[in-house]
């Protein structure tokens, strides 16, 4: 110790204390330092990352603040999305529908734009104006553990509500001017649950008053258990119902028969013998 | 031909058939008859065999359809669901439905059975189709065959009916929502609709009674009525004889080809068992009508894709693209939006189909017999008619596919909807145009062959440096299948007026049908004459025997033609 009190008046002493209380409490920060403070922890900084998001991509249509954006004429530019909720930004924008690539007739889904973390932020960021739907949780939506009577409701359920629109067999369908209802056998069980919580487009909305969430989930269970139910009786032909099955007929069927009375017309009596 | 000839040695297999063969004819005596009707002649060509498509399927349907009534349940009353597959246990449904699902997944073989019932029902109608669209467009519908066009249209529309009760028996979503349309067209009829409703439905739509009776029709009066009219057509078909295409040796009053036994049963025989191998195929492999989706009829749900099978599809289709016309007289509403696409063009078609015969015969003023056929091309109108129909048929059966269409091609259905209200009237203009001048565009390629031959792709260079294509007569065999239909004279407007200058009554109706027969051989490329033939040949220093009337000799008439032997029919009808 005598080497440290005979230098403590040593001139460089002060910027060794210093040097040293720096490496400590430097040591120390990183040691307790929480692990993802730069990506954002609590719900104010994701607000304002998913603001600064929407500020750059959303708000050409859906105005500054998300209160919509008029038409000259009175028409929706863009909608207004105060009180549509968390559920209906992880729907359109983690679908890729939103941003909107190119006005038209209808959003498609494509690959989505923003990543994950970034769709949650503007999740975040739109839910914080106004009150909505939220996001639902993975119990809600997922239906791999489904009892077979469960998925029997959710085929009544699929019935009464989809099919019209949908097809029998989720394949979608033609809606008046050029739109149409997707296909829904490849889409993931969050995002039914989510379009049926906020109505997407033409798509009407089904509350929880329509249909509780647990229908909402044998619904997600009877499209799942059609993805994956063996083709009974041969190829589906698309699903599409009877015109498809007139093609096949008139192709495959009516087609092979001429054929086949070619060939038999063109035979001569004896088999095998050779036409000249 | 004497019978020593015939019987066989007393040790071969044959000869044991020979007693049981005597007893019966002892007592039903019908070697007499079978003796020639088993050398009866039937003419080859594979388009004579578009009829047996549709023969064979009902075959099939017949036996395909006993096995499903083993099993189907007609009743609507309510039961809960309990069979084999899964997604619809518990379910409340009506037997019928319940009974189709157990056909599908507890009968041993019953989806194979069920699949197969109905392609071979898509087959039948198909069949029955082509096999009439040959029949006009050949003009074998002519004197004296005008019964068996009318018999044959009969059996079309009883087959379009049969069909659409087969699929609406199973009470599953989609066969009732076709019931449902059908309901909507037998309102839409003035006047009585709403008690033939009642009539046909026992009370208001869907009601207890409906699929019972339905069964019924379905099973037993239309197949007992196709069974009997089918019956018809093959007797008269026979009595007439078939018709062939014009050749050497083929004339009016023969039929060359083969007989019946051994060679023609063995080829229709063999073709049943194709028939059968395809519709089995595709009922292995192809699911077709998958009630188990569509799920039990409901009237408060309906599903995306709703249509008919493939022969309702037009309906469906001038359904789809009427405008929304309603009449209201009195407090009663007629439904023109349903009642004109529902039956008047149903029975606008039917109607052009079963009067156009006679009208052709009308305006032609043809009244002689005919068994050898027309090839197409030399009916330039009527090969315009047919191709006007089939186009018309074909713009309302893709409107009956809209949605499809529109979710496939990207399209708008209000698009669709437009662009097929205007082309059901101006498509079968266009393709009549194009279709007729195709035709005798044909006729004179037909005409050149005869007279300077075919083009052989052989480039020539002469002395002088031109260049030339050597032209080969054609056989002259083809030249006379080319040159065998008539020079028609045109029906022309004759004066009606005797020595005292009267004029004879319905005058204006003759000038109608003369400018009619005008418009009918108008435009017609005649065949060369025997001079102008002959101009030609010298032209190409070509050896071709040729005299008479363009026809060729050389060919032994009811010879040996070609190699094959030739069976002679040769008794005048």
């Amino acid at each position: 110790m005598r080497f440290l009190s005979t230098r403590r008046r040593h001139p460089l002493a002060g910027l060794v204390v210093v040097l040293f209380a720096l490496v400590v409490v430097g040591g120390l920060y990183s040691a307790f330092r929480p692990a993802s403070a730069d990506e954002s922890t609590t719900d104010t900084q994701l607000i304002s990352q998913g603001r600064r998001l929407f500020v750059v991509s959303c708000a050409t249509c859906h105005g500054e603040n998300g209160q919509g954006v008029l038409e000259k004429e009175g028409g929706e530019f863009g909608p207004p999305l105060i009180g549509v909720g968390a559920a209906a930004v992880d729907f359109q924008v983690g679908t890729g529908r939103m941003p909107l690539a190119l006005p038209g007739t209808q959003a498609e889904a494509r690959k989505p734009i923003f990543t994950p973390q970034e769709t949650a932020a503007l999740a975040e960021y739109v839910a914080s104006l106004g009150p909505g739907p939220a996001i639902p949780s993975k119990d809600m939506y997922d239906a791999t553990n489904a009892t077979p009577d469960e998925v029997a409701m959710g085929g009544q359920f699929f019935r009464t509500n989809c099919t019209a629109c949908h097809n029998f067999a989720a394949q979608g369908g033609a809606l008046p001017h050029g739109r149409h209802a997707p296909d829904l056998t490849n889409v993931p069980a969050k995002y039914v649950y989510e379009a049926l919580l906020t109505g997407p487009q033409q798509m009407p909305k089904f509350s929880d008053a329509v249909l509780k969430p647990q229908e909402k989930r044998y619904i997600i269970a009877y499209i799942h258990s059609m993805a994956t139910m063996p083709g009974y009786g041969g190829s589906r032909l698309g699903f599409l119902g009877p015109v498809t099955e007139g093609l096949w007929g008139w192709l495959f069927g009516i087609g092979a028969l001429i054929l086949a009375a070619v060939w038999i017309g063109n035979q001569g009596v004896r088999a095998g013998k050779k036409r000249r | 031909m004497s019978t020593a000839t015939r019987r066989p040695a007393p040790d071969s297999p044959m000869a044991k058939l020979g007693g049981p063969a005597k007893w019966f004819d002892d007592r039903i005596g019908l070697a007499g008859l079978a003796k020639k009707q088993i050398r009866k002649v039937f003419p080859d060509h594979w388009s004579f065999m578009l009829g047996e498509i549709a023969l064979w399927s009902f075959v099939i349907l017949l036996i395909t359809g006993v096995f499903l009534s083993l099993w189907f349940k007609p009743s609507m009353s309510e039961i809960d669901y309990n069979g084999t597959y899964a997604q619809l246990r518990g379910i409340k449904m009506s037997e019928a439905y319940a009974s189709t699902l157990d056909i599908s997944f507890d009968v041993r073989g019953g989806l194979l059975l069920r699949q197969m019932h109905h392609w071979a029902a898509n087959i039948f109608l198909a069949g029955m189709t082509i096999h009439m669209l040959r029949i006009f467009f050949t003009g074998a519908f002519r004197k004296p065959r005008e019964i068996n066009w009318l018999i044959g249209l009969g059996m079309l529309m009883l087959g379009i009916i049969e069909g659409f009760a087969g699929y609406s028996l199973p009470d599953d979503l989609l066969s009732g929502t076709g019931l449902r349309i059908a309901d909507g067209l037998i309102r839409s009829i003035p006047v009585v609709g709403t008690y033939l409703e009642f009539f046909i439905f026992g009370g208001q739509f869907p009601g207890d009674d409906f699929i019972p009776r339905l069964y019924i029709v379905h099973v037993l009066l239309i197949p007992g009525l196709l069974l009997a009219l089918i019956s018809a057509h093959m007797l008269i078909l026979v009595y007439q004889k078939h018709t062939h295409w014009a050749g050497p040796g083929r004339t009016n009053r023969n039929v060359v080809g083969y007989p019946m036994l051994p060679i023609y049963a063995a080829k229709s025989g063999g073709f049943f068992f194709i028939v059968f191998g395809i519709t089995a195929l595709m009922g292995a492999l192809m699911q077709i009508n998958p009630i188990w989706m569509y799920g039990p009829y409901d009237p408060s749900q309906v599903t995306a894709g709703s249509q008919p099978d493939w022969y309702m599809g037009w309906l469906e289709g001038a359904l789809r693209i009427m405008p929304n016309w309603e009449t209201h007289v009195a407090g009663f509403t007629i439904s023109w939006n349903v009642f004109i696409p529902g039956l008047a063009v149903m029975g606008f078609l039917f109607t052009l189909l079963a009067l156009y015969p006679f009208v052709e015969r009308w305006i032609t003023g043809d009244q002689r017999e005919h068994h050898v056929l027309d090839r197409p091309r030399n009916q330039p109108t009527r090969l315009g008619f047919g191709v006007a129909g089939i186009t018309g048929y074909g713009l309302l059966w893709a409107a009956g596919g809209n949605d499809i269409l529109a979710t496939h091609l990207h399209l708008s259905l209000e698009a669709i909807t437009w662009f097929m209200r205007f082309a059901i009237f101006i498509g079968p203009v266009v393709a009549f145009i194009i279709a007729r001048r195709w035709a005798i565009a044909l006729q004179r390629h037909d005409r050149e062959s005869v007279m300077h031959g075919y083009e052989t792709g052989v480039i020539v260079r002469s002395p002088e440096g031109a260049y030339s294509e050597i032209h080969s007569p054609i056989s002259s065999e083809r030249a006379y299948i080319l040159t065998a239909h008539e020079r028609r004279p045109k029906h022309s407007l004759v004066s009606r007026e005797d020595v005292s200058g009267v004029r004879a009554r319905k005058q204006g109706k003759e000038r109608l049908r003369s400018r009619l027969s005008d418009f009918w051989f108008g435009d017609e490329i005649p065949k060369p004459t025997v001079s102008e033939l002959e101009a030609a040949h010298e032209h190409t220093h070509e050896e071709s025997p040729v005299v008479g009337d363009g026809h060729h000799v050389g060919i032994e008439t009811g010879g040996q033609t070609g190699g094959d032997p030739f069976e002679l029919d040769e008794s005048t009808t």
